[in-house]
């Protein structure tokens, strides 16, 4: 019954982006310091002080808003979102609320079946965040650090283009993506730079008008979209389908108990009470500094995705994930210059043992031990016969632990492949010497046995036998 | 010594007192510190700094001595209790900031400092800089000096008070509808609001952030001319500062008034303006004629509607600038809240007075969702047009004069159960605030021994015009020279 049902998501995106200083503020914007350590007075919201835009968060969001296509606007206004809470020291938000920095937009991310699709950006708008409540480690009262209070957002809000979960976990990666090829922020999703709100409803399909939608709240990671999502689209179908209707509320996600419970209703919504910050200027964007941004911006992960497949004649997977971020990329592409081989050869090696060995160190490319002059080196190896393939995986753990280059642990361990013809005969007669009965049970036909033979030869050689040598002369030796 | 006693000395007479060496900025200190003590009962003061006034004396004294002394040195004056003020309290009028001691100075305060002005104190307000008769202060009203059962004005009514009474040349004052202008009527004395955005608002605590301008409440032109020079100018954590050159206010003074082109505005003299004041300030304009000044007719048509454009954008404005006083950060915390919303509620409920309730009421419902087109947006169009009446006469005219209130002082406790008529005081005034304009007010004479003042305002950074014809008038009036009589 659940395929009677068309679901409609659209994307709330609060990105934090990483300058120097704050939105309004000189405090630095840094994450993890003692709590209130970075609020400054105007922070704070002490009586008297008043905001001064930082415009490098201006010219963020409008890379931001040029990558994503988007418009900028060449006057934007800054509003207060009037409300009360221990972590708004205002007691209002500057945010932008009619007339955003960039309005509309689009990107190309793939559907479930795996084809492209367009998904609408309807605005990105600039705003300073909130500070945090703090529960625990106080007995019956809430601690308030500030530190977070007036760190740069840009909030990007997507139409209602997505049609499942997993299409919105795209959508979500793929800005992810970009905001990070931009360098506009680092998106670290643990420090909550990176978390969205996520408008939910469903439909009978064919239906044009859209269902009552909630709007869950605050999901910091990927996994949690996922499961919030999926976790909404049931309960809203359930509702619907026991005759019921949907209210619309703002719901919460718990991700211990992976359900969604609601926090309050429309009814119970705040009026905000937006109007034009008296206190800031309307901000005039004019065309030379919109083109002084359009300069600097890099090549974007799906144009770059592109470039791979055709310059290095990847695999459209292999392309996707060396794209995903911009360091990555860029790593791939310093060893795929050096390295006289197969740019498919380079591919594997940083989506294979590279990626492995960052994730088993929970680290990123930016941190690698082993840098694009290594690996090169390292593959350059393998090209030219000096070592096989299995072994230059040895050798590659030696230099990640940082035993050195990979002509130095070659050379220092000995591991130089054997490629002297006499010299593997010499082996090869040694090892049929020694297993007569395998021997005969390979003559009498038993070819798997083959493997044995090379096997007893590599043990002999530590590995260092060419293998193609090695099964040439085994096979002659053994007719 | 001959001449004047030392506290009936403008600013610039005491300057030239303190360079010749008459007297040092000590004994000034001394002098002025004992008249603010003695006339108490005017309830001018929110505080008196005098241990830290008379060090600042002594050290400005020092530096005259030593060939180093600032534009202001050993000069006294008192700060509006709005400006901020570095480890000095810090009230706002209000019982909500009852206890609270800022940690920095004001803009204003730092420029007037560093040029080496010397605080007396902090001077009384109505609350959060709302009223028009200083009766809304949570400390209680200020008297007028020339009758004490007559409110001064408001909301700069202790700096008003201050400076008539002779207890200090000079003070600070801060306009958002007329508070330094109105005070300055009803008190004998020169109050000046610049445009909007000459002096930074930073460390004024705000009250319609578009609206309020600090300025300064002195006995001559020259004095505010002095002051100005110092106080004006561009301040980058002021985002509504203006980038524009600062004039020589002083220099620029001595402009003859022959050939000025002086509009008058036919409704200013209609029904509700009082006709003795009406009569006074008619006598003020015939002086301009006198010397040599044009007298031209000018139409404001959208006059009538700047106070409810007025009382729609400040009080949206001071509703959500107010929201900081939450007794969650600093000012008056509530004993043994049950819950955040009642910390909210009774923090604020208990720390507000009623005035400042009625205008965060007011404005929190001109912006909520269903009200905000009719009343907040057509408000601001309405300003739009304002501002626009002002810029075509001034496309004839270099100042327009006219009253600056319609009556002269009225008595304490007479208007304070009808907030209206109250608002009403500032109908003349508040048009230069909607249109960010220049506006000073002069004493052009008494009824019933009460003063009067003629405003004179200017387009946008005219400052130094309408100081100039404000001071030629002064140059042929003594009537900022007269000096109540308990205070002589």
């Amino acid at each position: 019954m659940r395929k009677a049902w068309e679901v409609v998501i659209g994307l709330e995106i609060h990105n934090r982006l990483a300058t120097n200083s704050k939105m309004f503020s000189g405090a630095a914007n840094a994450y993890g310091a003692d709590p209130n350590t970075q609020a400054c007075l105007v922070d704070l919201g002490y009586p008297g002080v008043l905001p001064v835009l930082n415009t490098e968060a201006v010219r963020r969001a409008c890379k931001f808003g040029l990558a994503v296509n988007g418009t900028i606007s060449r006057r934007c206004v800054f509003a207060r979102k009037n409300y009360f809470y221990p972590d708004l020291p205002k007691g209002y938000q500057i945010s932008q609320y009619e007339l955003p920095i960039v309005v509309g937009g689009e990107l190309m991310i793939k559907d479930d079946e795996g084809n492209d699709k367009r998904i609408g950006i309807t605005r990105a708008h600039l705003e300073e965040d909130a500070g945090k409540s703090v529960h625990e480690g106080f007995d019956r009262s809430t601690g308030i650090d500030l530190n977070r209070a007036g760190t740069p957002l840009i909030e990007i809000v997507s139409e209602p283009d997505l049609r499942s979960a997993r299409e919105a976990i795209s959508y979500m990666r793929k800005i992810h993506s970009i905001v990070r090829y931009l360098d506009i922020s680092d998106g670290n999703m643990q420090e909550g730079s990176f978390r969205c709100d996520a408008n939910v409803s469903v439909r009978p399909k064919g239906q044009q008008e859209l269902g009552t939608r909630t709007e869950l709240k605050n999901l910091n990671s990927f996994r949690f979209v996922e499961r919030a999502i999926n976790f909404e689209i049931e309960r809203q179908i359930d509702v619907l389908e026991d005759g019921g209707k949907v209210i619309q509320e703002t719901r919460l996600y718990d991700s211990d108990r992976n359900e969604t419970r609601a926090m309050r209703t429309k009814e119970e919504a705040n009026d905000y009470r937006y109007f034009p910050d008296p206190d800031l200027l309307p901000v005039e964007i004019d065309d030379a500094f919109v083109a002084e941004i359009e300069k600097t911006l890099p090549e974007l992960p799906d144009a770059k995705q592109a470039r791979f497949i055709k310059q290095y004649e990847l695999k459209p997977d292999d392309a996707e994930i060396l794209t995903l971020s911009r360091p990555l990329a860029e790593y791939f592409e310093a060893v795929a210059t050096e390295f006289a081989g197969k740019a498919r050869t380079t591919a594997n090696w940083v989506i294979g043992e590279l990626s492995a060995a960052l994730n088993r160190d929970g680290t990123d490319i930016t941190d690698t031990k082993i840098g694009p002059a290594g690996l090169a080196g390292l593959l350059s190896r393998i090209e030219d016969g000096t070592i096989s393939g299995k072994i230059a995986k040895d050798v590659f753990d030696a230099m990640w632990a940082g035993e050195g280059s990979a002509d130095e642990i070659i050379e220092t361990k000995g591991l130089k492949q054997i490629t002297d013809t006499s010299e593997i005969e010499k082996i090869v007669d040694a090892v049929i010497a020694a297993n007569p009965a395998q021997v005969e049970q390979y003559r009498a036909g038993k070819d798997k046995l083959l493997g044995f033979f090379v096997g007893q030869v590599m043990k002999q050689t530590a590995g260092k036998a060419n293998p193609g040598q090695v099964n040439e002369v085994l096979k002659s030796r053994l007719k | 010594m001959a001449g004047p006693a030392i506290h009936l000395l403008s600013l610039a007479e005491l300057a030239k007192g303190l360079s010749s060496g008459d007297f040092s900025s000590r004994e000034l200190t001394e002098l002025l510190l004992s008249r603010v003590e003695k006339h108490q009962s005017l309830n001018a003061f929110i505080s008196i700094t005098a241990d830290r006034a008379l060090a600042d004396a002594d050290a400005c004294d020092n530096a005259r001595s030593k060939g180093n002394a600032g534009a202001l040195c050993g000069l006294p004056i008192v700060y509006k209790d709005i400006f901020c003020t570095k480890g000095v309290l810090t009230t706002c009028g209000s019982r909500i900031l009852e206890d609270f001691v800022a940690p920095y100075d004001a803009t204003v305060v730092e420029r007037l400092s560093s040029a080496g002005a010397v605080m007396l104190g902090k001077t009384n307000m109505d609350e959060f800089a709302m009223g028009s008769s200083n009766e809304t202060s949570y400390f209680g009203p200020v008297r007028n000096p020339w009758d004490s059962r007559c409110a001064p004005g408001g909301s700069s009514g202790g700096s008003a008070a201050a400076v008539a009474a002779r207890l200090t040349p000079a003070a600070t004052g801060t306009d958002t509808g007329g508070s330094i202008r109105q005070p300055a009527s009803l008190t004998g004395t020169v109050g000046l609001k610049p445009t909007y955005g000459r002096v930074s608002r930073y460390g004024m605590i705000a009250f319609a952030s578009s609206l309020d301008q600090a300025g300064v409440i002195t006995r001559t032109t020259e004095d505010a001319a002095m002051l100005l020079a110092v106080m004006a100018g561009f301040d980058e954590r002021d985002s509504t500062s203006v980038d524009h050159p600062v004039a020589d206010y002083v220099g620029g003074l001595t402009a003859p008034m022959k050939g000025r082109k002086i509009g008058i505005v036919r409704q200013h003299f209609d029904e509700g303006l009082d006709e003795q004041c009406a009569a006074r300030v008619k006598d003020a304009l015939s002086a301009l004629e006198q010397q040599g000044a044009e007298l031209i007719d000018v139409d404001l048509p959208n006059l009538d509607l700047s106070v409810p454009t007025y009382y729609v954008v400040a009080p949206a404005e001071c509703s959500s600038n107010l929201s900081r006083f939450d007794g969650v950060r600093f000012g008056h915390r509530a004993d043994n809240a049950k819950d955040l919303f009642d910390l909210y509620c009774r923090s604020r409920g208990e720390g507000f007075g009623a005035e400042v309730k009625r205008r965060i009421m007011t404005g929190t419902y001109v912006l909520s969702a269903g009200y905000y087109d009719a009343y907040y947006l057509k408000a601001q169009k309405v300003r739009q047009l304002i501002s626009q009446d002002f810029k075509n006469a001034f496309e004839k005219v270099d100042v327009i004069a006219g009253p600056t209130t319609p009556t002269p002082a009225f008595r304490l406790g007479d208007k304070t159960d009808d907030p209206i008529t109250m608002y009403l005081n500032d109908i003349y005034t508040i048009g230069a605030n909607l249109a960010g304009l220049p506006g000073i007010s002069v004493p052009c004479g008494f009824v019933n021994d009460l003063p009067v003042g003629l405003q004179l305002v200017g387009p946008h950074f005219a400052e130094e015009t309408i100081l100039a014809c404000a001071h030629q008038y002064q140059m042929v009036s003594d009537w900022h020279r007269q000096c109540p009589e308990a205070y002589s």
